[in-house]
């Protein structure tokens, strides 16, 4: 508990960190919010940028932000008026998680079993012919693999739509890209993992006292060789918050990855700020959650601390 | 005197098993003609890169355009290789900036040692848990998306797993005996930094910079693929399969000519670099 509590602590200078750090990038980029193809009147974009606090000196800005984002409160959206940040995020989240963690478990659910399958017949077909699928899905990226799915699925057999959002139809291509990309390094590491844990003493004990052999795999071996697995879903996370950038703007997902990209381009200081902080937090967030799912299968690591 | 005989015997080893990895060579030959015909395209490509031709614009592959034109009738081919260059540009500059950062990081938390070690190094697992791909694209944009700065906020933040790497050598060949001899007999620090922690570095930082290649030119080809990096006329890899991506259902060879040159330029890279880490860093391998 007191190390939960710890974590946590240590997340609040980190947020601060990406805060200032993001801060002054957002106020760096070139062009401002209120900058149209015709310009606006002098006196109407001061008065926009003297509502908004913009006309403040950055320090000031940047200590009001802080004040404000310790409420929880993000701000106003500058190009989408009338609507706060937080509003914003909130129409756009659900969507993203649910891509998130549906992709996620179509890359365990294919990853962990492929590893299994090839470290219980290693160099045979049973494992080449997996290893190899892999290896490409290392090397082809979200932004290859998901424009190939598109065409094969969508435009050659004509079996889902290309892109859009709504039915539970548009979720399988996005969701399958994201979750093939990260199935790959997964299978990889179970099979890697397994390997090497099936030639520890305790496992050849198990089998020397007459354990079934699927006993000995699935209940002696399996369980310790998933330690670095689990681990690796929190990097796992992170390759899908730059994945999904992707897969949304290519399959017109409404997620919060496009919503990032349209306020760059916007130059909504804001909205940049807003989501930027989301994302760390639920990195961090998750990271977090590994780390104590892999203190929870390994005892050696819940006593060591 | 012995010493340059012991590590000629050492790095003759290292070759010979090199060589017998088929895989690893064969990337190594493929990524030279890549990058041979790439950076020779001022010379060798058969139409100027932005040379546009609107009365041949979207032709499928043919004897004349070997991989068709795009929507503009600019020849493919001819923009595959100077987007090659700028791909491979960037994969190589912006390693070699997280080289640099990742070697200072690495040595100076493992020559200061103590807390202050400990803090640097959690620093680094922190960092390495934030969306910093957001911070690439922020970054690029703030500096007006042009190539130096692409490649200095690309390197700057995959130098990381560099810096883990590092430090744990060096702080290995800091416990060892000659290092303490060169210290007990008065060599500087940094005497002993070029002296005997970059020689005998030297085989890491090789086979992480191969490996650290393919996510740097991953990364360049992201943000270019978001619009938010290589600006037109100049093309990249990334970008191309963003224009191919786009307009897919109807040239689907603008798709795929810049999608199997990337991803078999990654795939070799990543063969190669495991080949170079199985033959000269045999402690690793075995993880």
């Amino acid at each position: 508990m007191a190390y939960v509590l710890r974590r946590l602590l240590e997340m609040v200078p980190v947020l601060l960190v990406v805060v200032v750090a993001t801060f002054f990038l957002a106020h760096a980029v070139p062009g401002g919010p209120f900058d149209k193809d015709r310009p606006l009147p002098a006196e109407v974009k001061a008065r926009l940028e003297a509502y908004y606090g913009l006309d403040q000196p950055l320090p000031k800005q940047l200590g009001n932000y802080v004040v404000h984002l310790a409420q929880g409160d993000l701000g106003p959206s500058l190009k989408y008026p009338g609507w706060t940040v937080r509003e914003v995020i909130g129409s756009r989240i659900g969507v993203s998680c649910a891509l998130g963690f549906v992709s996620l478990f179509i890359a365990v659910l294919i990853g962990v079993p492929v590893g299994v399958l090839a470290a219980s017949r290693p160099n045979s077909w049973l494992d080449r012919v997996p290893m190899g699928f892999t290896l490409v899905g290392i090397c082809v990226p979200s932004f290859v693999l998901g424009p190939i799915l598109a065409l094969v699925f969508a435009l050659g057999l004509g079996w889902l739509p290309p892109c859009g959002w709504g039915e539970p139809e548009h979720f399988i291509l996005p969701a399958l890209t994201l979750g093939l990309i990260t199935a790959a390094p997964l299978a990889r590491l179970t099979r890697g993992s397994l390997m090497e844990v099936r030639s520890l003493d305790y496992v050849r004990t198990a089998r020397a006292k007459g354990v079934p052999p699927l006993r000995v795999w699935f209940v002696h071996a399996l369980r310790n060789a998933l330690l670095p697995v689990v681990t690796y879903l929190g990097p796992a996370a992170a390759g899908l918050v730059s994945g999904s950038f992707v897969v949304e703007s290519l399959f017109d997902v409404p997620g919060m990855g496009r919503l990032f990209v349209t306020a760059i381009i916007n130059r909504d200081v804001m909205l940049i700020l807003g989501t930027t902080i989301v994302y760390a937090a639920a990195l961090l967030f998750l990271n977090l959650a590994a780390d104590l799912a892999n203190a929870a299968l390994n005892p050696k690591v819940a006593r060591g601390r | 005197m012995n010493a340059p005989v012991v590590e000629s015997l050492a790095s003759e080893s290292g070759w010979q098993r090199f060589r017998k990895d088929r895989a690893a060579v064969w990337s190594g030959w493929f990524l030279l003609a890549i990058a041979a015909v790439c950076f020779l395209s001022p010379w060798i490509s058969p139409y100027p890169y932005m040379e546009q031709n609107l009365a041949q614009s979207a032709m499928a592959p043919s004897s004349a355009h070997w991989l068709g034109t795009d929507l503009l009738g600019r020849d493919v081919l001819s923009r595959l290789l100077q987007g090659g260059m700028i791909s491979l540009f960037v994969g190589l500059i912006a390693t070699a900036v997280a080289l640099v950062l990742g070697i200072c990081y690495g040595v100076f938390a493992a020559e200061v040692g103590g807390r202050a070690e400990d803090l640097l190094m959690r620093g680094v697992d922190v960092v390495s848990t934030l969306p910093l791909t957001l911070i690439v694209i922020l970054a690029t944009v703030v500096f007006g998306q042009n190539l130096p700065m692409i490649f200095l906020a690309v390197g700057g933040v995959s130098w990381l797993t560099m810096a883990r790497i590092i430090r744990n050598q060096t702080r290995e060949l800091k416990g060892s005996q000659f290092v303490q001899a060169a210290e007990s007999l008065g060599q500087s620090r940094w005497g002993v930094f070029r002296r005997h922690y970059l020689p005998n570095l030297a085989g890491t930082i090789a086979v992480c910079a191969t490996l650290t290649v393919p996510g740097v030119m991953l990364l360049e080809a992201f943000v270019s693929f978001l619009g938010l990096g290589v600006k037109a006329p100049m093309t990249s890899w990334g970008l191309m399969i963003k224009e191919g991506a786009d307009i897919m259902e109807e040239c689907p060879w603008l798709l795929v000519s810049p999608s199997v040159v990337f991803a078999l330029t990654l795939l070799s890279l990543n063969f190669l670099g495991d080949g170079l880490r199985d033959a000269f860093d045999p402690r690793s391998s075995r993880k």
